[in-house]
Protein backbone atom coordinates (compact mmCIF):
# COMPACT_ATOMS: atom_id res chain seq x y z
CA UNK A 1 0.00 0.00 0.00
CA UNK A 2 3.28 1.92 -0.04
CA UNK A 3 3.97 1.79 -3.33
CA UNK A 4 2.43 5.07 -4.40
CA UNK A 5 4.20 7.53 -6.13
CA UNK A 6 7.11 9.74 -4.40
CA UNK A 7 4.91 12.71 -2.75
CA UNK A 8 4.67 15.49 -4.58
CA UNK A 9 4.57 18.59 -1.86
CA UNK A 10 3.64 21.34 -4.26
CA UNK A 11 5.42 24.93 -2.93
CA UNK A 12 2.13 27.09 -2.79
CA UNK A 13 3.26 30.62 -1.56
CA UNK A 14 0.80 29.99 2.23
CA UNK A 15 3.23 26.77 2.44
CA UNK A 16 2.26 22.83 0.95
CA UNK A 17 -1.57 21.52 1.18
CA UNK A 18 -1.19 18.53 3.97
CA UNK A 19 -4.80 17.15 3.10
CA UNK A 20 -7.39 18.64 0.59
CA UNK A 21 -10.70 17.64 0.36
CA UNK A 22 -12.79 18.69 -2.46
CA UNK A 23 -16.66 17.96 -2.34
CA UNK A 24 -16.87 14.72 -0.58
CA UNK A 25 -19.66 13.18 0.27
CA UNK A 26 -19.54 9.74 2.60
CA UNK A 27 -21.66 7.54 5.11
CA UNK A 28 -22.68 4.02 6.09
CA UNK A 29 -25.40 1.95 4.93
CA UNK A 30 -26.43 4.55 2.26
CA UNK A 31 -26.97 7.36 4.88
CA UNK A 32 -24.79 10.26 4.35
CA UNK A 33 -22.75 11.32 7.19
CA UNK A 34 -20.67 13.77 5.80
CA UNK A 35 -22.03 16.02 2.55
CA UNK A 36 -19.87 18.13 0.18
CA UNK A 37 -17.66 19.09 1.91
CA UNK A 38 -14.39 20.88 1.17
CA UNK A 39 -11.14 21.38 3.18
CA UNK A 40 -7.43 22.47 2.73
CA UNK A 41 -5.24 21.79 5.42
CA UNK A 42 -1.91 23.47 4.98
CA UNK A 43 1.40 21.37 6.39
CA UNK A 44 2.63 22.58 10.28
CA UNK A 45 -0.93 23.78 11.05
CA UNK A 46 -2.99 22.39 14.25
CA UNK A 47 -6.70 22.06 12.87
CA UNK A 48 -9.37 21.64 15.23
CA UNK A 49 -12.53 19.78 14.06
CA UNK A 50 -15.47 20.56 16.14
CA UNK A 51 -19.20 19.77 16.39
CA UNK A 52 -22.03 17.61 18.21
CA UNK A 53 -21.81 13.91 18.87
CA UNK A 54 -22.81 12.24 15.28
CA UNK A 55 -21.59 15.21 13.26
CA UNK A 56 -19.20 13.18 11.05
CA UNK A 57 -15.86 14.49 13.11
CA UNK A 58 -14.81 10.78 13.18
CA UNK A 59 -15.98 9.97 9.77
CA UNK A 60 -13.83 13.05 8.49
CA UNK A 61 -10.49 11.52 10.15
CA UNK A 62 -11.58 7.92 8.66
CA UNK A 63 -11.94 9.44 5.29
CA UNK A 64 -8.41 11.06 5.40
CA UNK A 65 -7.18 8.02 6.56
CA UNK A 66 -8.30 6.41 3.83
CA UNK A 67 -10.29 4.24 5.87
CA UNK A 68 -13.54 4.85 4.21
CA UNK A 69 -13.42 5.45 0.75
CA UNK A 70 -15.13 8.55 -0.41
CA UNK A 71 -18.65 8.06 -2.59
CA UNK A 72 -18.06 11.36 -4.52
CA UNK A 73 -15.69 13.90 -4.63
CA UNK A 74 -11.52 14.03 -4.40
CA UNK A 75 -9.25 13.63 -1.34
CA UNK A 76 -5.58 14.06 -1.65
CA UNK A 77 -4.05 13.66 1.43
CA UNK A 78 0.48 14.06 1.62
CA UNK A 79 0.23 14.27 -2.06
CA UNK A 80 -1.56 11.14 -3.25
CA UNK A 81 -4.71 9.44 -3.10
CA UNK A 82 -5.99 8.37 1.15
CA UNK A 83 -4.20 5.54 2.10
CA UNK A 84 -1.12 5.68 -0.50
CA UNK A 85 0.85 7.45 2.03
CA UNK A 86 -0.21 5.47 5.01
CA UNK A 87 3.01 4.46 6.40
CA UNK A 88 3.57 8.68 7.36
CA UNK A 89 0.09 8.76 8.74
CA UNK A 90 -0.57 8.45 12.82
CA UNK A 91 -4.40 7.40 13.52
CA UNK A 92 -5.62 7.47 16.82
CA UNK A 93 -9.08 6.07 18.16
CA UNK A 94 -11.63 7.51 20.40
CA UNK A 95 -10.94 5.91 23.69
CA UNK A 96 -14.22 4.16 24.13
CA UNK A 97 -12.93 2.51 20.82
CA UNK A 98 -10.20 0.30 22.53
CA UNK A 99 -10.59 -2.63 24.59
CA UNK A 100 -8.55 -1.67 27.86
CA UNK A 101 -8.76 -5.41 29.00
CA UNK A 102 -6.49 -5.91 26.22
CA UNK A 103 -3.21 -7.51 27.56
CA UNK A 104 -0.64 -5.76 26.27
CA UNK A 105 1.83 -3.60 27.84
CA UNK A 106 2.41 0.06 27.41
CA UNK A 107 5.61 -0.15 25.46
CA UNK A 108 3.79 -3.07 22.82
CA UNK A 109 1.23 -0.50 22.37
CA UNK A 110 3.62 2.53 21.75
CA UNK A 111 5.76 -0.32 19.58
CA UNK A 112 2.53 -0.88 17.08
CA UNK A 113 3.14 2.54 15.88
CA UNK A 114 6.54 1.28 14.38
CA UNK A 115 4.64 -1.64 12.70
CA UNK A 116 3.22 0.40 9.78
CA UNK A 117 7.59 1.10 8.80
CA UNK A 118 8.73 -2.00 10.03
CA UNK A 119 6.60 -4.15 7.41
CA UNK A 120 5.71 -7.81 7.31
CA UNK A 121 8.12 -10.44 8.73
CA UNK A 122 10.28 -8.09 10.35
CA UNK A 123 10.82 -7.60 13.87
CA UNK A 124 11.26 -4.72 16.16
CA UNK A 125 14.90 -3.28 16.43
CA UNK A 126 17.14 -1.49 18.25
CA UNK A 127 15.96 1.84 16.33
CA UNK A 128 12.64 1.15 16.67
CA UNK A 129 12.64 0.22 20.70
CA UNK A 130 14.78 3.36 21.38
CA UNK A 131 11.91 5.15 18.84
CA UNK A 132 9.19 3.92 21.34
CA UNK A 133 11.73 4.81 24.78
CA UNK A 134 11.79 8.52 23.18
CA UNK A 135 8.21 8.91 22.61
CA UNK A 136 6.87 7.85 26.02
CA UNK A 137 9.20 10.07 27.46
CA UNK A 138 7.98 13.09 25.12
CA UNK A 139 4.90 11.89 26.60
CA UNK A 140 5.92 11.67 30.27
CA UNK A 141 5.61 7.93 30.55
CA UNK A 142 9.17 6.63 30.64
CA UNK A 143 8.89 5.34 33.97
CA UNK A 144 5.07 2.28 32.45
CA UNK A 145 6.41 1.04 29.67
CA UNK A 146 5.28 -2.92 31.42
CA UNK A 147 2.07 -1.59 32.85
CA UNK A 148 -0.73 -3.40 31.53
CA UNK A 149 -2.96 -0.40 29.45
CA UNK A 150 -5.88 -0.91 31.17
CA UNK A 151 -3.96 -0.08 34.63
CA UNK A 152 -3.30 2.97 33.71
CA UNK A 153 -5.49 6.09 34.56
CA UNK A 154 -7.71 7.67 31.78
CA UNK A 155 -5.50 10.69 30.90
CA UNK A 156 -2.50 7.98 31.01
CA UNK A 157 -4.07 5.95 28.53
CA UNK A 158 -4.48 9.26 26.43
CA UNK A 159 -0.80 10.24 26.99
CA UNK A 160 0.64 6.12 25.58
CA UNK A 161 -1.89 6.44 22.74
CA UNK A 162 -0.09 10.06 21.72
CA UNK A 163 3.27 8.54 22.04
CA UNK A 164 1.79 5.40 19.58
CA UNK A 165 1.38 8.31 17.50
CA UNK A 166 4.91 9.57 18.02
CA UNK A 167 6.49 6.53 17.73
CA UNK A 168 5.09 6.24 13.55
CA UNK A 169 7.04 9.55 13.24
CA UNK A 170 4.29 10.85 10.73
CA UNK A 171 4.14 13.57 8.84
CA UNK A 172 -0.10 13.72 9.60
CA UNK A 173 -1.59 13.48 12.95
CA UNK A 174 -5.44 12.22 12.90
CA UNK A 175 -6.24 12.00 16.35
CA UNK A 176 -9.85 11.49 17.67
CA UNK A 177 -10.36 13.31 20.86
CA UNK A 178 -7.21 13.08 22.25
CA UNK A 179 -7.96 15.07 25.17
CA UNK A 180 -11.61 13.88 25.97
CA UNK A 181 -11.76 12.87 29.44
CA UNK A 182 -8.56 13.74 31.16
CA UNK A 183 -7.25 16.07 33.32
CA UNK A 184 -5.99 19.87 33.08
CA UNK A 185 -2.23 19.06 33.50
CA UNK A 186 -2.58 16.05 30.69
CA UNK A 187 -4.22 18.37 28.78
CA UNK A 188 -1.65 21.11 28.42
CA UNK A 189 0.96 18.37 28.23
CA UNK A 190 -0.45 16.77 25.22
CA UNK A 191 -1.29 20.28 23.86
CA UNK A 192 2.14 21.49 23.61
CA UNK A 193 3.50 18.38 22.70
CA UNK A 194 1.54 18.80 19.64
CA UNK A 195 2.14 22.11 19.14
CA UNK A 196 5.73 20.89 19.16
CA UNK A 197 4.94 18.36 16.10
CA UNK A 198 3.36 20.89 14.33
CA UNK A 199 6.16 23.63 14.43
CA UNK A 200 8.16 20.51 13.13
CA UNK A 201 6.02 20.64 9.88
CA UNK A 202 3.91 17.99 11.16
CA UNK A 203 -0.02 18.70 10.46
CA UNK A 204 -2.65 17.62 13.59
CA UNK A 205 -6.14 17.31 12.97
CA UNK A 206 -7.71 16.82 15.84
CA UNK A 207 -11.30 16.30 16.67
CA UNK A 208 -12.26 17.72 19.89
CA UNK A 209 -15.47 19.01 22.19
CA UNK A 210 -13.55 21.12 24.24
CA UNK A 211 -13.86 24.80 22.61
CA UNK A 212 -11.54 26.87 25.31
CA UNK A 213 -9.14 23.88 24.45
CA UNK A 214 -9.55 24.33 20.39
CA UNK A 215 -9.33 28.73 20.75
CA UNK A 216 -6.30 28.77 22.82
CA UNK A 217 -4.28 25.89 21.59
CA UNK A 218 -5.49 25.58 17.82
CA UNK A 219 -4.39 27.04 15.02
CA UNK A 220 -7.35 26.71 13.02
CA UNK A 221 -10.67 25.26 13.46
CA UNK A 222 -13.63 23.38 11.26
CA UNK A 223 -16.98 23.14 11.97
CA UNK A 224 -18.97 20.24 10.82
CA UNK A 225 -22.16 19.13 11.35
CA UNK A 226 -22.91 16.74 8.34
CA UNK A 227 -21.44 19.63 6.92
CA UNK A 228 -19.21 21.92 6.64
CA UNK A 229 -20.20 25.10 8.51
CA UNK A 230 -17.32 26.87 8.44
CA UNK A 231 -13.59 26.33 8.56
CA UNK A 232 -11.03 29.43 9.25
CA UNK A 233 -8.67 30.42 12.19
CA UNK A 234 -9.46 29.13 15.41
CA UNK A 235 -10.50 31.72 17.49
CA UNK A 236 -14.19 31.19 15.04
CA UNK A 237 -14.75 29.23 17.77
CA UNK A 238 -15.91 31.80 20.07
CA UNK A 239 -18.11 32.98 17.48
CA UNK A 240 -21.89 32.27 19.28
CA UNK A 241 -23.53 32.34 15.65
CA UNK A 242 -21.39 29.96 14.23
CA UNK A 243 -21.71 27.76 17.43
CA UNK A 244 -25.58 28.23 17.30
CA UNK A 245 -25.65 26.89 13.35
CA UNK A 246 -22.91 24.09 14.06
CA UNK A 247 -24.59 22.62 17.51
CA UNK A 248 -28.06 23.47 16.10
CA UNK A 249 -28.73 25.81 19.04
CA UNK A 250 -28.02 23.53 22.08
CA UNK A 251 -25.18 26.23 23.39
CA UNK A 252 -25.02 27.21 26.75
CA UNK A 253 -23.32 30.71 27.46
CA UNK A 254 -21.78 31.68 30.71
CA UNK A 255 -22.84 35.17 31.49
CA UNK A 256 -19.89 37.41 33.49
CA UNK A 257 -17.24 35.33 32.18
CA UNK A 258 -16.00 36.64 28.77
CA UNK A 259 -18.28 35.26 26.49
CA UNK A 260 -17.28 31.79 27.81
CA UNK A 261 -19.44 28.54 25.59
CA UNK A 262 -20.16 25.57 26.71
CA UNK A 263 -22.21 22.65 24.25
CA UNK A 264 -25.08 21.38 25.68
CA UNK A 265 -24.08 17.86 24.60
CA UNK A 266 -24.27 14.58 25.67
CA UNK A 267 -21.07 13.94 26.56
CA UNK A 268 -21.07 17.84 28.75
CA UNK A 269 -23.95 17.65 29.78
CA UNK A 270 -23.08 16.79 33.47
CA UNK A 271 -20.16 19.03 33.44
CA UNK A 272 -22.67 22.57 33.22
CA UNK A 273 -22.75 23.96 36.47
CA UNK A 274 -26.37 24.47 37.70
CA UNK A 275 -27.72 27.76 37.62
CA UNK A 276 -26.59 28.74 34.23
CA UNK A 277 -28.65 30.36 31.22
CA UNK A 278 -30.21 28.28 28.78
CA UNK A 279 -30.39 30.11 25.21
CA UNK A 280 -32.33 27.20 22.98
CA UNK A 281 -32.07 28.95 19.60
CA UNK A 282 -34.51 27.11 17.24
CA UNK A 283 -33.45 29.09 14.24
CA UNK A 284 -32.73 25.99 12.37
CA UNK B 1 1.70 -49.80 40.38
CA UNK B 2 4.80 -47.84 40.38
CA UNK B 3 4.42 -43.98 38.89
CA UNK B 4 6.95 -44.80 35.65
CA UNK B 5 4.87 -47.72 35.00
CA UNK B 6 2.17 -45.67 34.94
CA UNK B 7 3.11 -43.26 32.92
CA UNK B 8 4.64 -45.89 30.06
CA UNK B 9 2.34 -48.74 30.02
CA UNK B 10 -0.36 -46.91 28.21
CA UNK B 11 2.33 -45.69 25.31
CA UNK B 12 3.12 -49.12 24.61
CA UNK B 13 0.00 -49.12 22.35
CA UNK B 14 -0.05 -47.70 19.27
CA UNK B 15 -3.56 -45.87 19.56
CA UNK B 16 -2.31 -44.02 23.01
CA UNK B 17 1.01 -43.37 20.95
CA UNK B 18 -0.88 -41.50 17.82
CA UNK B 19 -3.78 -40.51 20.20
CA UNK B 20 -1.38 -38.10 22.20
CA UNK B 21 0.70 -36.66 19.51
CA UNK B 22 -2.61 -36.09 17.88
CA UNK B 23 -4.34 -34.55 21.16
CA UNK B 24 -0.92 -32.39 22.32
CA UNK B 25 -1.11 -30.68 18.49
CA UNK B 26 -4.16 -30.33 18.64
CA UNK B 27 -4.21 -28.60 22.09
CA UNK B 28 -0.79 -26.54 21.09
CA UNK B 29 -3.04 -25.28 17.90
CA UNK B 30 -6.80 -24.14 19.30
CA UNK B 31 -4.69 -22.76 22.37
CA UNK B 32 -2.64 -20.36 19.57
CA UNK B 33 -5.62 -19.77 17.97
CA UNK B 34 -7.47 -19.33 20.63
CA UNK B 35 -5.97 -16.46 21.81
CA UNK B 36 -7.13 -14.38 18.83
CA UNK B 37 -11.00 -15.97 19.73
CA UNK B 38 -10.84 -14.89 23.04
CA UNK B 39 -9.34 -11.25 22.38
CA UNK B 40 -11.62 -10.44 19.20
CA UNK B 41 -14.69 -12.07 20.40
CA UNK B 42 -14.93 -14.84 17.81
CA UNK B 43 -15.98 -18.58 20.53
CA UNK B 44 -19.63 -17.93 18.87
CA UNK B 45 -18.05 -17.99 15.21
CA UNK B 46 -16.12 -20.40 16.37
CA UNK B 47 -18.95 -22.72 17.28
CA UNK B 48 -21.10 -21.54 14.50
CA UNK B 49 -17.65 -23.07 11.72
CA UNK B 50 -17.44 -26.16 13.81
CA UNK B 51 -21.16 -27.00 13.54
CA UNK B 52 -20.86 -26.02 9.90
CA UNK B 53 -18.44 -28.49 8.94
CA UNK B 54 -20.72 -31.67 9.65
CA UNK B 55 -22.70 -31.46 6.27
CA UNK B 56 -18.99 -30.95 4.49
CA UNK B 57 -17.81 -34.03 6.03
CA UNK B 58 -21.40 -35.79 5.02
CA UNK B 59 -21.31 -34.66 1.42
CA UNK B 60 -17.76 -35.77 1.68
CA UNK B 61 -18.85 -39.48 2.92
CA UNK B 62 -21.69 -39.97 0.70
CA UNK B 63 -19.44 -38.79 -2.37
CA UNK B 64 -16.61 -40.98 -1.28
CA UNK B 65 -13.88 -38.49 -0.58
CA UNK B 66 -11.56 -37.69 1.81
CA UNK B 67 -13.77 -36.51 4.97
CA UNK B 68 -11.05 -33.83 6.10
CA UNK B 69 -11.10 -32.19 2.86
CA UNK B 70 -15.00 -31.97 2.91
CA UNK B 71 -14.38 -30.18 6.34
CA UNK B 72 -11.58 -28.17 5.60
CA UNK B 73 -14.58 -26.93 2.47
CA UNK B 74 -16.93 -26.41 4.82
CA UNK B 75 -15.29 -24.38 7.54
CA UNK B 76 -13.33 -22.50 5.37
CA UNK B 77 -16.13 -20.96 2.99
CA UNK B 78 -18.69 -20.72 6.27
CA UNK B 79 -15.52 -18.99 8.13
CA UNK B 80 -15.43 -16.67 5.21
CA UNK B 81 -18.73 -16.11 4.70
CA UNK B 82 -19.64 -15.07 8.37
CA UNK B 83 -16.52 -12.49 7.61
CA UNK B 84 -18.88 -11.09 4.46
CA UNK B 85 -21.96 -10.98 6.62
CA UNK B 86 -19.98 -8.92 9.55
CA UNK B 87 -18.83 -6.55 7.08
CA UNK B 88 -22.24 -5.92 4.86
CA UNK B 89 -24.84 -7.30 6.99
CA UNK B 90 -27.79 -5.53 8.36
CA UNK B 91 -29.00 -7.60 10.75
CA UNK B 92 -27.13 -7.81 14.24
CA UNK B 93 -24.21 -9.76 13.41
CA UNK B 94 -24.75 -12.56 16.61
CA UNK B 95 -28.22 -12.98 14.80
CA UNK B 96 -26.97 -13.83 11.34
CA UNK B 97 -24.39 -16.51 12.69
CA UNK B 98 -27.21 -18.26 14.63
CA UNK B 99 -29.10 -18.62 11.08
CA UNK B 100 -25.64 -19.67 9.55
CA UNK B 101 -24.79 -22.06 12.23
CA UNK B 102 -28.44 -23.72 12.85
CA UNK B 103 -29.03 -24.01 8.69
CA UNK B 104 -25.41 -25.63 7.74
CA UNK B 105 -25.94 -28.15 10.46
CA UNK B 106 -29.24 -28.77 10.05
CA UNK B 107 -28.14 -29.67 6.82
CA UNK B 108 -25.63 -32.08 7.45
CA UNK B 109 -28.04 -33.68 10.03
CA UNK B 110 -30.49 -34.38 7.31
CA UNK B 111 -28.02 -35.71 4.70
CA UNK B 112 -26.89 -37.93 7.24
CA UNK B 113 -29.89 -39.37 8.22
CA UNK B 114 -30.61 -40.41 4.33
CA UNK B 115 -27.31 -42.35 4.35
CA UNK B 116 -28.81 -46.13 5.44
CA UNK B 117 -26.03 -47.93 7.49
CA UNK B 118 -24.19 -47.47 10.37
CA UNK B 119 -21.23 -44.70 9.87
CA UNK B 120 -19.41 -45.04 12.75
CA UNK B 121 -16.37 -42.40 11.54
CA UNK B 122 -19.53 -39.31 11.35
CA UNK B 123 -20.41 -39.89 14.50
CA UNK B 124 -17.08 -39.74 15.92
CA UNK B 125 -16.56 -36.26 14.15
CA UNK B 126 -19.52 -35.12 16.40
CA UNK B 127 -17.86 -36.00 19.98
CA UNK B 128 -14.93 -36.85 19.01
CA UNK B 129 -12.38 -40.29 19.37
CA UNK B 130 -8.61 -39.41 19.01
CA UNK B 131 -7.94 -42.87 20.35
CA UNK B 132 -9.45 -44.04 16.93
CA UNK B 133 -7.17 -41.87 14.89
CA UNK B 134 -5.18 -43.35 11.90
CA UNK B 135 -1.63 -42.85 11.12
CA UNK B 136 -2.74 -41.69 8.00
CA UNK B 137 -5.16 -38.93 9.74
CA UNK B 138 -2.01 -37.90 11.87
CA UNK B 139 0.12 -36.88 9.79
CA UNK B 140 -2.46 -34.30 7.63
CA UNK B 141 -3.47 -32.71 10.93
CA UNK B 142 0.16 -32.70 11.41
CA UNK B 143 0.34 -30.61 8.11
CA UNK B 144 -2.45 -28.35 8.13
CA UNK B 145 -1.40 -27.50 12.32
CA UNK B 146 1.65 -26.71 10.96
CA UNK B 147 0.62 -24.40 8.70
CA UNK B 148 -1.58 -22.68 10.78
CA UNK B 149 0.92 -22.13 13.17
CA UNK B 150 3.66 -21.15 10.88
CA UNK B 151 1.19 -18.33 9.52
CA UNK B 152 -0.08 -17.36 12.60
CA UNK B 153 3.70 -16.90 13.98
CA UNK B 154 4.93 -14.86 11.11
CA UNK B 155 2.47 -12.21 11.30
CA UNK B 156 1.53 -12.27 14.63
CA UNK B 157 2.47 -8.72 15.09
CA UNK B 158 0.39 -7.66 12.52
CA UNK B 159 -2.50 -9.91 13.63
CA UNK B 160 -2.27 -8.40 17.12
CA UNK B 161 -2.37 -4.77 15.95
CA UNK B 162 -5.29 -5.59 14.02
CA UNK B 163 -7.18 -7.33 16.69
CA UNK B 164 -6.04 -4.32 19.53
CA UNK B 165 -7.21 -1.56 17.20
CA UNK B 166 -8.49 -1.99 13.60
CA UNK B 167 -8.83 1.68 12.86
CA UNK B 168 -5.25 2.57 13.87
CA UNK B 169 -3.98 -0.53 12.09
CA UNK B 170 -5.52 0.45 8.88
CA UNK B 171 -4.89 3.85 9.02
CA UNK B 172 -1.02 2.87 9.53
CA UNK B 173 -1.32 0.81 5.99
CA UNK B 174 -1.82 -3.04 7.15
CA UNK B 175 -4.02 -4.96 5.08
CA UNK B 176 -7.48 -4.81 8.35
CA UNK B 177 -10.06 -6.71 5.97
CA UNK B 178 -7.03 -9.61 4.61
CA UNK B 179 -5.93 -10.09 7.57
CA UNK B 180 -9.64 -10.68 9.38
CA UNK B 181 -10.67 -13.02 6.45
CA UNK B 182 -7.48 -14.58 7.01
CA UNK B 183 -7.56 -15.26 10.32
CA UNK B 184 -11.34 -16.46 10.04
CA UNK B 185 -9.86 -18.76 7.48
CA UNK B 186 -6.85 -20.07 9.60
CA UNK B 187 -9.55 -20.66 12.56
CA UNK B 188 -11.57 -23.14 9.91
CA UNK B 189 -8.95 -25.37 9.39
CA UNK B 190 -7.50 -25.24 12.76
CA UNK B 191 -11.16 -26.40 13.86
CA UNK B 192 -11.02 -29.11 10.91
CA UNK B 193 -7.55 -29.71 12.52
CA UNK B 194 -9.55 -30.22 15.71
CA UNK B 195 -12.51 -32.45 15.44
CA UNK B 196 -11.38 -35.65 15.01
CA UNK B 197 -10.19 -35.29 18.57
CA UNK B 198 -12.51 -33.68 20.41
CA UNK B 199 -15.32 -33.33 18.30
CA UNK B 200 -17.40 -30.41 16.72
CA UNK B 201 -19.93 -29.97 19.84
CA UNK B 202 -16.56 -29.23 21.44
CA UNK B 203 -14.18 -27.69 19.87
CA UNK B 204 -14.88 -24.53 21.02
CA UNK B 205 -13.93 -25.57 24.41
CA UNK B 206 -10.45 -26.03 22.93
CA UNK B 207 -10.54 -22.50 21.38
CA UNK B 208 -11.58 -20.31 24.20
CA UNK B 209 -11.17 -22.47 27.51
CA UNK B 210 -7.49 -21.95 27.64
CA UNK B 211 -6.70 -18.45 26.00
CA UNK B 212 -9.53 -17.65 28.85
CA UNK B 213 -7.49 -19.06 31.00
CA UNK B 214 -4.27 -17.84 30.41
CA UNK B 215 -6.13 -14.08 30.69
CA UNK B 216 -6.97 -14.48 33.97
CA UNK B 217 -3.47 -15.17 34.89
CA UNK B 218 -1.48 -12.63 32.80
CA UNK B 219 -1.84 -9.15 31.12
CA UNK B 220 1.15 -9.70 28.64
CA UNK B 221 0.12 -11.00 25.04
CA UNK B 222 3.08 -13.23 24.31
CA UNK B 223 2.62 -15.07 27.52
CA UNK B 224 -0.84 -15.65 27.59
CA UNK B 225 -0.46 -17.21 24.25
CA UNK B 226 2.33 -19.34 26.06
CA UNK B 227 0.04 -20.42 29.03
CA UNK B 228 -2.67 -21.22 26.90
CA UNK B 229 -0.18 -23.54 24.48
CA UNK B 230 0.89 -25.27 28.41
CA UNK B 231 -2.03 -25.83 29.71
CA UNK B 232 -4.05 -27.04 26.49
CA UNK B 233 -0.46 -29.46 26.36
CA UNK B 234 -0.93 -30.36 30.31
CA UNK B 235 -4.90 -30.75 29.76
CA UNK B 236 -4.57 -33.00 26.25
CA UNK B 237 -1.88 -35.26 27.62
CA UNK B 238 -3.48 -35.39 31.47
CA UNK B 239 -7.19 -36.08 29.56
CA UNK B 240 -5.60 -39.01 27.69
CA UNK B 241 -4.83 -41.13 30.65
CA UNK B 242 -7.76 -40.57 32.80
CA UNK B 243 -9.77 -41.78 29.62
CA UNK B 244 -7.31 -44.58 29.44
CA UNK B 245 -7.42 -45.87 32.96
CA UNK B 246 -11.18 -44.53 33.98
CA UNK B 247 -12.65 -45.80 30.32
CA UNK B 248 -14.19 -42.26 29.46
CA UNK B 249 -14.71 -40.86 26.15
CA UNK B 250 -11.23 -39.09 25.47
CA UNK B 251 -12.14 -35.80 24.16
CA UNK B 252 -14.97 -34.60 27.14
CA UNK B 253 -11.89 -35.62 29.46
CA UNK B 254 -9.52 -33.48 27.78
CA UNK B 255 -11.97 -30.37 27.83
CA UNK B 256 -13.31 -30.67 31.46
CA UNK B 257 -9.61 -30.85 32.52
CA UNK B 258 -9.20 -27.58 30.56
CA UNK B 259 -12.16 -26.72 32.31
CA UNK B 260 -10.59 -27.04 35.69
CA UNK B 261 -7.66 -25.30 35.14
CA UNK B 262 -10.15 -22.43 34.24
CA UNK B 263 -12.35 -22.53 37.34
CA UNK B 264 -9.02 -22.91 39.22
CA UNK B 265 -7.45 -19.39 37.89
CA UNK B 266 -11.02 -18.51 38.12
CA UNK B 267 -11.10 -18.83 41.75
CA UNK B 268 -7.30 -18.28 42.58
CA UNK B 269 -5.41 -15.92 39.79
CA UNK B 270 -4.21 -12.84 40.43
CA UNK B 271 -5.91 -10.96 38.63
CA UNK B 272 -9.54 -11.51 38.83
CA UNK B 273 -9.71 -13.92 41.39
CA UNK B 274 -12.34 -14.17 43.75
CA UNK B 275 -10.41 -14.42 46.86
CA UNK B 276 -7.81 -11.63 45.52
CA UNK B 277 -9.08 -8.24 47.55
CA UNK B 278 -10.39 -5.94 44.44
CA UNK B 279 -12.11 -8.38 41.55
CA UNK B 280 -12.83 -6.66 38.45
CA UNK B 281 -14.56 -7.86 35.56
CA UNK B 282 -13.24 -8.81 32.87
CA UNK B 283 -13.06 -9.73 28.77
CA UNK B 284 -15.93 -6.63 28.63
CA UNK B 285 -15.88 -4.88 25.43
CA UNK B 286 -14.49 -7.33 23.58
CA UNK B 287 -14.99 -6.30 19.60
Amino acid sequence: MTSAPPPRRAAAPAGPIAVAVEGVTVGYDHRPALTDVSLSVTAGSLLAVIGPNGAGKSTLLKLIAGIIKPWTGRLTVLGGPPGSSAGRIAYLPQAEAVDWEFPVTVAEVVMMGRYGRLGFLREPRRRDREVVGQALDKVGMGEATDRQIGALSGGQRRRVFLARAIAAEPDLYLLDEPVTGVDATTQEDLMDVLEGEARAGKTVIATTHDLICAAQRFHQAAFINGRLVAAGPANLVLDQQLLAETYGGHVLVLPGDGGRVIIDDAHHHDQAPSGEHHYHEDSR
Amino acid sequence: MDPVSFITDPLAYGFMQRGLVASVLVGIVCAVMGTFVVLKGLAFIGDAVSHATFPGLVIAYIVGAPLYIGGAIAAVATALAIGLVSRRGRLRFDTSVGVLFAGTFAFGVLLFSTIKNYVADLLGYLLGNVLGIRTADLIQLAILGAIVLAVVLLIRKELLFATFDPLGAAASGLPVAFLEYLLLALLGVTIVVSIQAVGIIMVVAMLVTPSATAQLIVVRFGRMMLIAVVIAALSAVSGLYLSFYLNLASGASIVLIETIFFLVALVLGPRTGLLSRAPRAIGQGAS
